[in-house]
């Protein structure tokens, strides 16, 4: 089918940032994480674990405890504030300091009426919860040391906190401490060592459960103020705690990275006398586990190794499929690398700044298979460090590499960059004044527009020249959503502009007329990739769940090949590939063809072959390669899956035709983690 | 594997000899799996606790009445039911003294059967075939009850878990009535050409399917399937049948006899003769379907009236003037289990025989065989005829004549009996090469047998080569000859032993133990196979040779004291010499090599120990003693294994060390002259116990090896070229 010279390039170092901790959403079934550096994250347990939704951080904020008031998202941290997110512009909302030192722990009753924050100074504050804000209502009575873990009983009318050293139940009504119980040092060595609480889980039958700095589990009766029973968990600290919604079972995560699970079993079989018991231990982290969540079917973790994991438990589980198996998530789902195609060139985005890398070149050609020899190495030709204390949430390269673009949550900066033999770099002065921040940026094939998507499904179009930078226009989407677009697309004969949001809309812009030109209709995954063919101007898609879809822009309908696929259907292993598709490029070689990548494989797509059904062999390049001429056209199908390259972040075509590979292996992030608690291990 | 324990009397059988055809009226099950509830042909009915053999209470109708069904437990009320004088039905409680004072009901049709599975409601059956349930009837006792079977037909039999019936005029039909919903299936039962007639019937239902055993007077046993769920068209249909085994009948028809089926593979019979043993004794068989082979036997004094019961583990056969308890149990058969666990490798071509006789391929093709064999025996008689000058002439005459219906074999093996030594190794030799193959299997099963039981009553007659010639054939084994290798032990015939060992596969460990007891105690022993006593010979001669070690290769001691494995004889010449492992082999070579036989026979551990057990004391430590040499030998010298020799495996050996231990360790605990030996096995195990630590760690380090892939140069930044397909 044809030989492709490959960059595959390493020298992206991009470090993902530890998991601190995590609250699920049951009812909207979403995930949301906090990562040290203060980034939070969504992920939609409904559509493939597919990260729908990115907050970056900020310097200056810290995220310590994460929780969910219905469809609202709060968040609480060592710089003393609660957070509360505007989920649509991707941005804090606002935020009110506590006043009572670093906040630990932040949780919600279960009506949904207020918010309880431990602090550092002892005290336990409520807040109220307001259809638009939190107002702070009273504290409940201050004690020494300070509050690490809280949890609501189910009443609302107690709360347990753990402390240093101990657990208090507080009565609500009164803000009195009602009991207090002391929490064991362990082991003799530990003696001087205060033993922290770190979590605390108020069940609805007064049971306490509490975990702790020395390896302890513990379960206490929380009506009489006494121990039932005490598990010895680990050597360290245990420091994650989620109960089960039917509270028949709970894990706890230590920071020897592995996951313990308890279930509430009958003594005897058959028998009335419960008992909380060790039942299973996994170990899915090399480092802390911080966080943790038991959603039903899985237990979801995350910790300092930086990888999302989620587990299923296989005794709840009925049918095996897609959404039970082992998941795990190392890589956003979004690009963090774009290519300057027609210059040799990529971007790299990290939260603090940007990179700027030209490509190298080789000597003459090769077989395939051979490394090439390089004739000149690539050029870091640029670091730009981001204003503000904002993270940079978007950035965008020009085909011609000349125009740089990044954007934070609260300003948009554009560069005009020059790299003949030295290179320099200047701002843009004076943007329009609609360009205050974006989700999402893109520059138009010939350099001349920039694209950025920005609040309430807006999309701006920027001319860009030497002299000045015009605003052109606005599009807004008919249907009036308010959702954040994510993914943008430009024609490469400058005519057409698709933007899709988080709310699965794709919305199709005609550039000449400056015109919305029509909706493609909605799919019920969220679109993670999506591209305009160069020639024929139909706009390829890829969702969540896999599907590929193909859209006829001028005919306003999907092409016989979609429908085709549609009917065929999709191979299985191809649904059941474990991350989204997250970019489309086209061959320009061949109008029928297309590559899309997602973590673990690029492959190839030819219209022009008959699709694989589930009988025939999915990925049979080996088999191919074995074959010869002729017989290859009848075992051909049109996915050539291409597996060599792991951990890819990026995959794009240049205009020599020459393929770029980004990867981060996981040894080279794992390398950069602390070390882990050290375990005995044989041989070391 | 199944197997039959040992029996015991539940309680004594009153009927005379004059009722023939029962001796009970029935044993059922009770609501607790230790209890029966027995009726007897008169007028009792009696609950047994069967483990205590204890009648926990018993009933008895007046003086002129008479029980004419068995008593059954209802699990759903909790009373016992039974039927007197054919149409009343009576209830009682556990608290009823007698039955003068419990409920009773007459109907108006004769009852047959009263059933009462498990979980549901008794069931009764009209003598004319009509079914309804207890409390339906009792509802109105008088209602008027159908006719489905015509006059003629009666019914002979009636199976419990499903409600099948089947009655008999000309022809044999089956009746099988389903509940929920109500209907009646006729099915024709063949009887094939030789009018054989059904004689047991047995029922399970396992997957939504009936299963029905069924068992001819011929000695056949059919199966069918009926399935439970599927719509079945009315009209009488023929039932579908396989034959699962084909018994051996001596004369042509049984008269009684019940089967019952005990798991999927496994079923009892009763009244169906022994396949080797001599006429006139009954035999309670397990026999397994999936292999067609005999699993356990059990002889049974006093007549036997052709019944069966089994209920949770336990057999209850009336014969004699006895019901008798029998527990069993059945493995879950496979084909491992069958053969035992350590079926040694035939590796070599030639050796490739079956052993297990295939009754069906035999029996179904021996139309055609009897006549081709008839002729060749007939022409082998003149020979006989010049050897001996018995008069043989009439006799002669009537096998001619029975020789068209009967094996042809029968005509020698009854010859066995008059002629004398000289001839008969002779004639085997002849008959040995002109059998076909597939028949070779049963005439050298015959003969064997024959042989066998000629010399048990005849202690002059020994034909020890034609025995070993036999054996030779791989025709024989165990279970078709079960008294060769006991034979053997008794006349001291240790050459034959070894041949045996060597080539049945299915030796019973009772027998194997009582070949190692004989072979430990005494030996005086000529001919064993050349191998076995060449590959032992060799092993002592290793032995002898190893003090001088080659090269001046010293192995660096790893612990003093944890290696010191020295014979008691060794012991004396100090820790220095610790290297010295070898002890002087504790048995001659010839009896070396008849216990290596014993060490490669297949056995299963559990039902090896008690048979182990009956070792004495001076046996086991001696026999302890050997193996630690095996096994030292073993460790010191690799080669000692040599391929082409038939020698045990280490396994084989920690098998028996296992064993030996397990079932003897408190005797060897308390025996003096077993603290030694002890001492140093458990050393020696230790410190290799210790070397397989440190491999595992090595194993385990280099282990790791394997998952580090041949990692690509990890350069940063590379081109490359790739071509797709």
């Amino acid at each position: 089918m044809g030989e492709f010279k490959v960059h595959r390039v390493r020298f992206f170092g991009y470090m993902p940032s530890g998991i601190r901790c995590m609250s699920f959403n049951e009812r909207a079934e979403r995930l949301a994480l906090g990562r040290l550096d203060g980034t939070l994250e969504i992920f939609n347990f409904k559509d493939s674990f597919y990260q729908e939704k990115v907050i970056p951080g900020n310097d200056s904020r810290s995220v310590e405890a994460v929780c969910w008031v219905a469809e609202r998202l709060f968040t609480a941290g060592l710089n003393g504030e609660i957070t509360e997110y505007d989920l649509e512009n991707l941005c804090p909302k606002y935020s009110l300091d506590a006043f009572g030192g670093p906040i630990w722990t932040v949780a919600c009753n279960a009506q949904g009426t207020h918010l309880a924050v431990g602090c550092e100074d002892g005290s336990i504050k409520l807040f109220e919860i307001l259809p638009e804000k939190i107002r702070f209502e009273r504290n409940l009575d201050r004690q020494k040391g300070r509050v690490l873990s809280l949890s609501w009983h189910e009443s609302g009318t107690r709360i347990a906190a753990g402390m240093l050293d101990m657990i208090r139940i507080f009565d609500v009504q009164s803000g009195h401490a009602t009991h207090r119980m002391l929490v064991d040092r362990g082991v003799s060595g530990m003696r001087n060592h205060e033993c922290v609480v770190w979590c605390v889980a108020f069940l609805s039958d007064l049971t306490v459960i509490s975990t702790d700095s020395s390896g302890k589990v513990q379960v206490w009766n929380a009506a009489m103020g006494i121990l039932s029973s005490t598990h010895l968990v680990s050597k360290s600290d245990v420091l994650s705690l989620a109960v089960s919604k039917d509270e028949s079972s709970f894990v706890v995560g230590t920071s020897e990275g592995t996951v313990v699970q308890f279930q509430f079993l009958a003594n005897i079989l058959g028998g009335d006398e419960k008992a909380w018991v060790r039942t299973k231990t996994f170990k899915p982290h090399t480092h802390d586990v911080r966080a943790l969540a038991e959603i039903g079917t899985a237990v979801v973790s995350g910790g300092l190794d930086t990888q999302l994991v989620v587990r299923p438990l296989l005794d709840k589980v009925d049918i095996m499929s897609y959404d039970n198996v082992l998941h795990k998530i190392h890589f956003p789902h979004r690009s963090l690398v774009s290519c300057a195609q027609k210059a040799g060139m990529l971007l790299f985005q990290f939260p603090a700044q940007l990179e700027v890398w030209r490509l190298g070149e080789s000597e003459g050609r090769g077989k395939p298979g051979d490394t090439l020899f390089v004739k000149k190495n690539p050029e870091k030709l640029l670091q730009l460090k981001r204003k503000g204390e904002d993270h940079i949430s978007c950035s965008a390269i020009s085909p011609c590499g000349g125009w740089l673009a990044y954007s934070t949550v609260s300003s948009l900066r554009v560069y005009r960059l020059q790299c003949d033999e030295h290179v320099s770099i200047s701002k843009v002065p004076k943007l329009p004044k609609v360009l205050r921040s974006a989700h999402q940026l893109s520059f138009s094939d010939d350099s001349s527009k920039l694209f950025a998507a920005s609040t309430h499904s807006m999309v701006h179009v920027i001319s860009l020249s030497q002299s000045e930078c015009k605003h052109l226009h606005t599009f807004k989407p008919k249907s009036g959503s308010t959702e954040p677009v994510h993914l943008l697309a430009a024609s490469k004969d400058g005519k057409w502009l698709a933007a899709a949001n988080r709310g699965c809309e794709i919305h199709i812009y005609n550039l000449h007329k400056l015109k919305p030109h029509c909706t493609v209709p909605i799919y019920g995954s969220c679109p993670t990739a999506m591209g305009i063919h160069p020639t024929s101007n139909n706009l390829l898609m890829v969702h969540a769940d896999r599907q590929i879809f193909e859209y006829s822009i001028v005919e306003k309908q999907y092409t016989d090949w979609s429908r085709r696929v549609q009917r065929e259907g999709l191979h299985k292993l191809w649904l059941e590939r474990d991350t989204p598709v997250t970019h489309v490029t086209f061959n320009p070689r061949n109008a029928a063809q297309f590559m899309l990548h997602d973590t673990y494989m690029f492959c190839i797509i030819d219209q022009s072959l008959p699709l694989p059904d589930n009988k025939c062999q999915f990925y049979n390049q080996i088999t191919l390669k074995s074959l010869s001429e002729q017989e290859r056209l009848s075992h051909a199908h049109a996915f050539k899956m291409c597996t060599k390259y792991q951990h890819l972040l990026f995959l794009g075509l240049l205009d020599d035709e020459s393929l770029v590979v980004v990867q981060r292996p996981l040894t080279d992030i794992a390398s950069q983690l602390p070390a882990p608690v050290r375990l005995k291990k044989f041989a070391t | 594997m199944a197997a039959l324990f040992e029996g015991f009397t539940l309680c004594g059988v009153v009927s005379g000899s004059a009722r023939a055809e029962a001796a009970l009226l029935g044993v059922e099950a009770e609501r607790e799996e230790d209890r029966v509830v027995v009726t007897d042909c008169g007028r009792s009915v009696t609950v047994y606790k069967v483990s205590d053999q204890k009648p926990l209470g018993s009933w008895h109708v007046r003086q002129g009445q008479s029980l004419t069904c068995p008593a059954v437990w209802s699990s759903r009320s909790g009373e016992y039911v039974a039927v007197t004088d054919s149409r009343v039905i009576r209830i009682w409680k556990d608290d009823d003294t007698t039955f003068e004072k419990t409920f009773k009901a007459t109907v108006c049709a004769d009852v047959a059967r009263i059933h009462a599975a498990a979980d549901s409601e008794p069931v009764v059956l009209f003598a004319r075939g009509a079914v309804r349930m207890l409390d339906a009837l009792l509802e109105a006792p008088q209602q008027p009850i159908e006719e489905v079977l015509s006059e003629e037909e009666v019914i002979r039999s009636v199976c419990r878990c499903a409600q099948c019936f089947y009655s008999c005029k000309e022809d044999c039909y089956l009746y099988l009535q389903r509940f929920n919903p109500n209907s009646l299936h006729k099915y024709k039962l063949e009887t094939g050409e030789s009018r054989a007639r059904p004689l047991s019937l047995c029922a399970t239902v396992r997957n939504q399917s009936i299963k029905l055993l069924c068992l001819y007077s011929s000695g056949c046993l059919y199966q069918s399937v009926l399935s439970m769920r599927g719509t079945i068209q009315d009209g009488v249909q023929l039932l579908p049948r396989t034959l699962l085994l084909r018994l051996p009948v001596e004369d042509g028809h049984l008269s009684s006899a019940s089967v019952v089926s005990l798991d999927e593979g496994n079923l009892a019979m009763v009244g169906v003769p022994h396949p080797s043993a001599s006429a006139g004794k009954e035999f309670l068989c397990i026999w397994n379907t999936n292999f067609q082979t005999l699993q356990a036997a059990k002889e049974l004094t006093g007549r036997i009236y052709g019944q069966l019961w089994s209920y949770s583990g336990r057999l209850y056969v009336p014969h004699g003037k006895a019901l008798t308890v029998i527990p069993y149990e059945c493995e879950r058969s496979s084909l491992a289990t069958a053969l035992g666990r350590l079926q040694q490798d035939r590796s070599d071509g030639e050796q490739l025989v079956t052993t297990v006789v295939s009754w069906n391929t035999l029996l179904h093709e021996d139309t055609i065989q009897h006549q081709k064999g008839a002729r060749g025996v007939e022409t082998r008689q003149s020979v006989r005829h010049r050897g001996n000058n018995v008069p043989l002439a009439p006799m002669l005459r009537k096998f001619t004549v029975v020789s068209f219906t009967a094996v042809p074999s029968l005509l020698l093996l009854l010859i066995i009996r008059y002629i004398f030594l000289s001839c008969v190794t002779r004639d085997v030799e002849m008959i040995l090469s002109g059998t076909a193959d597939p028949e070779l299997q049963l005439v050298v099963g015959r003969l064997a047998s024959q042989l066998v039981s000629r010399c048990q009553s005849d202690s002059a007659f020994y034909p020890h080569h034609t025995l070993a010639q036999l054996v030779h054939t791989r025709c024989v084994c165990h279970s078709l000859c079960p008294n060769l290798l006991m034979l053997a032990l008794e006349k001291k015939d240790y050459s034959l032993a070894q041949l045996c060992l060597q080539h049945f596969p299915d030796i019973p460990e009772a027998v194997t133990c009582a070949c190692l007891k004989a072979f430990l105690d005494d030996l005086q022993t000529e001919n064993l196979e050349p191998d076995s006593v060449s590959f032992m010979e060799g092993m002592v001669a290793v032995c002898k040779r190893d003090g001088a070690l080659e090269n001046g290769f010293s192995p660096v001691l790893l612990e003093e004291d944890s290696c010191d494995v020295n014979a008691p004889t060794t012991r004396a010449k100090g820790k220095a010499d610790w290297l010295v492992l070898d002890m002087p082999c504790p048995v001659g070579v010839k009896k070396a090599a008849l216990l290596n036989e014993i060490l490669q026979t297949a056995h299963t551990d559990s039902f090896l120990l008690p048979h182990l057990k009956d070792l004495t004391a001076q046996q086991v430590v001696l026999f302890l003693q050997y193996l630690q040499f095996l096994y030292l030998k073993y460790y010191q010298d690799i080669s000692a294994q040599a391929p082409g020799l038939r020698s045990p495996t280490v396994t084989q050996i920690m098998d028996w060390v296992c064993s030996t231990l397990d079932a003897h360790f408190t005797v060897l605990v308390m025996l003096p002259e077993a603290r030694d030996l002890l001492f140093q096995l458990h050393k020696f195990v230790r410190s290799q116990v210790r070397l397989i630590c440190e491999l595992g760690k090595i194993q385990g380090s280099l282990q790791d090896l394997h998952k580090l892939k041949q990692t690509e140069d990890a350069d940063l930044y590379s081109i490359e070229v790739i071509e797709l397909f």
